[in-house]
């Protein structure tokens, strides 16, 4: 290990020539590759694929919330049995509604969004030849595989895939009784989950430390892209919380195979009294958000890295308040861990404990407000290029300030009695973190596109589907805030049942024709992606005459990103329209001896 | 054949699409707009910026109008009016501050996008702008979690003595609700006591059961203080009260508890909405499988006197089913409630009372019970 981060971090040519005299199988380059960017590429399809399965989950479930009259005998031939007289089975529209946000949440914006760019782009921008631990690294997708593999397969067994909700509370979630997604299906979901988990902590140990230990010379903390910050910030909060949610799905399997109580306690189910008594549901939930609420920054922390350099990058601005930037990353992760029980302000716990944790909730909004308004004066002024990924950027700084308003209201105990598990939750956190991370994750994959694979995607298709993507996301979830005012539960596989929730259908319905025309849009990005992959106009260097380091290497970067030395590094990477600077970029491999016009005083080269 | 067609359709049209991106992407090489910075798609995109915050901010406007008929349907409780209120003041300023942040971040694009030979404006910060943008949502905060933490505080206070005290249970998928009798306690229960009789798993050793009462749908007094007592049995649910802006878990396990003041009786709410129709309902707002949708029961607010007098006139649930109670109670409290329910009084007592004492004789009685229900 230790040769191995020497041949890295060393700068002298030598070291790097050997990497390429051995060739490598096949078997090595293109499967169990240990190369950075052929894991962030192998997590990139993958969490495309995954994207494209939790879609159709969500279309599916949205044809019964729009249509509940409709006769679905058409989807016969997708989902078989599932179909009974017309009709989707209640129990498989909770599978869907469960499996949609557990592939979304976990799969996509996680393995997807932080797989992607954490591994593509942190060697390259501190300048690295590669993480800390290629091996560590391939193991980490492919762990991240197998739990593909096993959660893949419980969709298609014959009790269905866990239908307890993401969130998987026991008793349901533990009592196959209760319901039949809690069989098969749920040890399915629990396995795969230990697997996805013991993939998050190997990635997020080797961000960490490659972050930490190879940085090319001269890249101080305070000279990493705000998309480094944001990797590193997001794989601390990963590595921290993560383990809580094997602790609760590991009492849960307990629980569940071996008799014990953690979380059962007096149940009656299907004609027996168990014999657990003692242990508290309650507790589960409180392991469960110790993650889960990390989670959502793990969500869309790394999204906002990513808009951060975006930004700047195609503003032609310094971020603004890049230290500010910083600070609220940290503060935002700080708090991330002591929030967790605002989903849980009716769950039953003592109210006083809601009274504190609504305050902690509330000071939250204080650095996200901060980030917002950021993001905006970065723009002011600015000389601003509307590339794809500069308008997903910006759709992303959208969504993260409505649905972040929005979580200002739940975040409020007193007000989160009504609108707790109505759909203005739902609607609050598609924003805020679905969509705004979704925003992210393809701002990102426009803008490094080239450095992928050396090409350029089509600008057009980007706008059209940038255009349609935007507006159907809001089209979708502004009128399902009405919904929620209303009072409509989640969760719900038809409220005609209820006078009080017999209304909205024309919204309801609107809403779903919206989904799928954002669904198909998607299509849109995904031929754009696999065309250009391989008819793509060939990309210049710097195509966004961008700062960063990424962009010195040549257009298809080896195995080792810089064929010579390692470059050095002398400035932070926001210097765009500096003051007297010919050009409106400088790089942060140029040294301030090269740029006396626009140097500050304060600006020297430390040797 | 017609899924043959409109697959052929399909491929037709996609195709189509496909040779006008490819003939797209020949002109634009062929004009060398590659060559440019930004091209006209610069300028396009910043205008919709601007079109879409006009366009925007007039459909939130008139959707929000057309929709206000359905929001937070007139609320029924005393914390319902306060909570509402607490609602619609964070509103106010999140939506102030979403027009004008969004108006800022939507026109900046269009101020600011590419012109050849502008230069942006190198301004990487400004302590006392920042400064600014910190305390003032952090005030902002402040007041809301102190509005929040007064009335969070007021509702989930102790249940006000002489409270009106109603136990409501969640099973898969119904709930029931149990009342305490004239007596005023709910008698004791124990979930190893359920059976398909006595759902509640009603303890008839305490006497106190004895004159509980289980009526088929919940009946709340106007102007009182109600005291839920809310637990489940198999897996969690949660009490939701639309109109009451009441919402508890109801935990197996845990029995939790939530207490509030109707103010609008049914019939009063009845004229109120012009709606004759109109019942009050409560709702399972926490997954709890298949049935989790259709967990409706009924509600009804009654004035005082008429609620004093629908309480007297339920029977309580051991006299409803005194054989089966009697199978469970022991000698003392059956002589003192049940006597005057029992058909014949010696005879069949008396044959149950001995199969009391052999357990295994005790379950098939219940069991034949059961099967015969």
């Amino acid at each position: 290990m230790s040769a191995v981060n020497m041949s890295h971090s060393g700068a002298d040519a030598h070291a790097h020539d050997e990497h390429d005299h051995h060739e490598l199988p096949w078997i090595r380059q293109y499967v169990f590759s240990e190369d950075h960017k052929y894991i962030a590429k192998q997590y990139l399809v993958s969490g495309i694929i995954w994207a494209i399965i939790g879609g159709l989950l969500s279309v599916l479930f949205r044809i019964q919330l729009g249509f509940p009259d409709a006769d679905l005998s058409w989807l016969k031939p997708l989902l078989g049995e599932w179909i009974q007289n017309g009709k989707l089975d209640p129990e498989f529209y909770l599978a869907l509604v469960t499996m949609h946000g557990t592939i979304m949440v976990f799969f996509v914006l996680t393995a997807g969004l932080s797989g992607t760019f954490s591994n593509f782009l942190i060697p390259l921008q501190i300048g690295a030849r590669d993480m800390a631990s290629g091996f560590l690294n391939m193991v980490s997708y492919w762990l991240f595989f197998l739990s593909s593999v096993v959660m893949m397969i419980s969709l298609f067994i014959k009790t269905g895939p866990a239908s307890g909700g993401w969130v998987v509370y026991p008793p349901l979630s533990a009592l196959p009784q209760a319901v039949n997604g809690s069989g098969l299906g749920m040890t399915l979901w629990l396995v795969a989950m230990v697997f996805f988990v013991a993939s998050t902590l190997l990635g997020g140990l080797n961000y960490v430390t490659t972050i930490i230990n190879l940085r090319t010379k001269g890249m101080s903390f305070t000279r990493l892209p705000l998309t480094i910050w944001a990797f590193f910030i997001t794989a601390i909060i990963g590595i921290l919380s993560f383990p809580v949610l094997v602790s609760a799905v590991l009492l849960l399997i307990f629980d569940r195979g071996f008799g014990t109580s953690f979380f059962l306690s007096e149940i009656y189910i299907g004609g027996e009294a168990l014999h657990n008594e003692g242990g508290s549901p309650v507790l589960f939930q409180h392991l469960f958000w110790f993650l889960g609420h990390p989670e959502v920054y793990i969500v869309i922390i790394p999204a906002l890295g990513i808009t951060s350099e975006i930004v700047a990058t195609n503003s032609r601005k310094p971020i603004f308040g890049y230290k500010a930037m910083i600070f609220s990353i940290v503060a935002i992760a700080f708090l991330s861990f002591i929030v967790w029980a605002h989903h849980m302000f009716v769950s039953g716990m003592n109210p006083f404990l809601g009274s504190i944790f609504m305050f902690l909730t509330l000071i939250i909004a204080v650095p996200s407000a901060v980030k917002g308004f950021n993001y905006i004066a970065t723009l002011w002024k600015g000389n601003i290029i509307f590339t794809p990924a500069m308008l997903f950027s910006i759709g992303l700084v959208s969504f993260f300030l409505s649905g972040g308003l929005t979580g200002i209201v739940l975040g409020n105990s007193a007000a989160d009695i009504q609108l707790h598990d109505t759909y203005f939750v739902v609607a609050h956190f598609h924003i805020v973190m679905g969509s705004a991370s979704f925003f992210g994750m393809l701002a990102g994959v426009y803008h490094w596109f080239p450095k992928m694979f050396g090409r350029m995607m089509d600008e057009r298709l980007g706008y059209v589907h940038f255009w349609l993507t935007f507006l159907g996301v809001y089209l979708i979830f502004f009128p399902m805030h009405y919904i929620g005012i209303a009072g409509f539960p989640r969760r719900y596989y038809s409220w005609t049942g209820f006078d009080a929730f017999n209304t909205f259908t024309d919204l309801n319905q609107f809403i779903s024709i919206a989904a799928i025309i954002v669904f198909i849009a998607q299509f849109i990005f995904i031929f754009n992606f696999f065309y250009s992959m391989f008819k793509g106009r060939v990309a210049t260097l710097n195509p966004w005459k961008s700062n960063t380091l990424e962009w010195t290497t040549p257009l298809n970067p080896g195995h080792g990103n810089w064929p010579g030395a390692i470059p050095h590094v002398y400035r932070w990477p926001y210097d765009y329209s500096k003051p007297g600077a010919a050009d409106d970029f400088i790089p942060q491999t140029v040294p301030f001896s090269a740029t006396p016009e626009s140097n500050f005083p304060h600006e020297k080269d430390e040797n | 054949m017609t899924s043959v067609i409109i697959t052929v359709a399909i491929a037709l049209i996609l195709s189509i699409l496909y040779l006008i991106f490819r003939i797209g992407v020949l002109t634009n090489v062929m004009k060398g707009r590659y060559q440019k910075v930004v091209g006209i798609g610069n300028t396009v995109n910043a205008f919709l910026f601007i079109v879409v915050f006009v366009v925007g901010t007039l459909a939130f406007y008139l959707s929000f109008m057309s929709a206000r008929q359905y929001f937070l349907p007139e609320a029924a409780s005393e914390h319902g009016v306060r909570t509402d209120l607490l609602f619609w003041v964070i509103m106010a300023v999140l939506t102030l501050a979403f027009l004008v942040t969004h108006a800022v971040l939507y026109f900046f694009p269009y101020m600011y996008r590419f012109k050849e030979g502008n230069k942006a404006f190198f301004y990487p910060d400004n302590h006392t702008i920042e400064r600014i943008w910190t305390i003032i949502p952090a005030i902002i905060m402040a007041g809301f979690v102190v509005y929040g933490y007064k009335e969070w505080s007021a509702i989930t206070a102790p249940a006000p003595q002489g409270s009106e005290v109603i136990e409501i249970m969640g099973k898969q998928f119904a709930w029931q609700v149990r009342y305490p009798g004239a007596d005023g306690k709910l008698g004791k229960y124990h979930y190893r006591k359920i059976d398909a009789t006595n759902e509640f798993g009603i303890d008839f050793n305490d006497s106190a059961s004895f004159d509980d009462f289980i009526p088929m749908e919940l009946h709340l007094p106007k102007g009182k203080n109600v005291q839920l007592k809310i637990r489940a049995r198999d897996v969690i649910h949660s009490v939701f009260l639309p109109h009451f802006r009441v919402k508890m878990d109801a935990v197996p396990g845990m029995p939790t508890t939530f207490w509030f003041t109707p103010t609008i009786s049914t019939a009063e709410m009845r004229v109120k909405l012009n709606k004759p129709e109109f019942n009050y309902e409560l709702a399972c707002t926490e997954v709890c499988g298949r049935g989790h949708y259709a967990m409706r029961f009924l509600v009804i607010v009654d004035e005082p006197a008429e609620y004093e007098k629908w309480k007297a006139s339920q029977k309580s649930w051991a006299s409803l089913n005194a054989e089966y109670v009697s199978t469970k109670a022991p000698q003392a409290l059956k002589d003192l409630y049940l006597k005057d329910f029992l058909p014949t009084a010696a005879a069949p007592v008396e044959v149950v009372t001995d199969s009391l004492a052999v357990p295994a004789a005790d379950t098939t009685l219940v069991d034949a019970h059961a099967s015969i229900k």
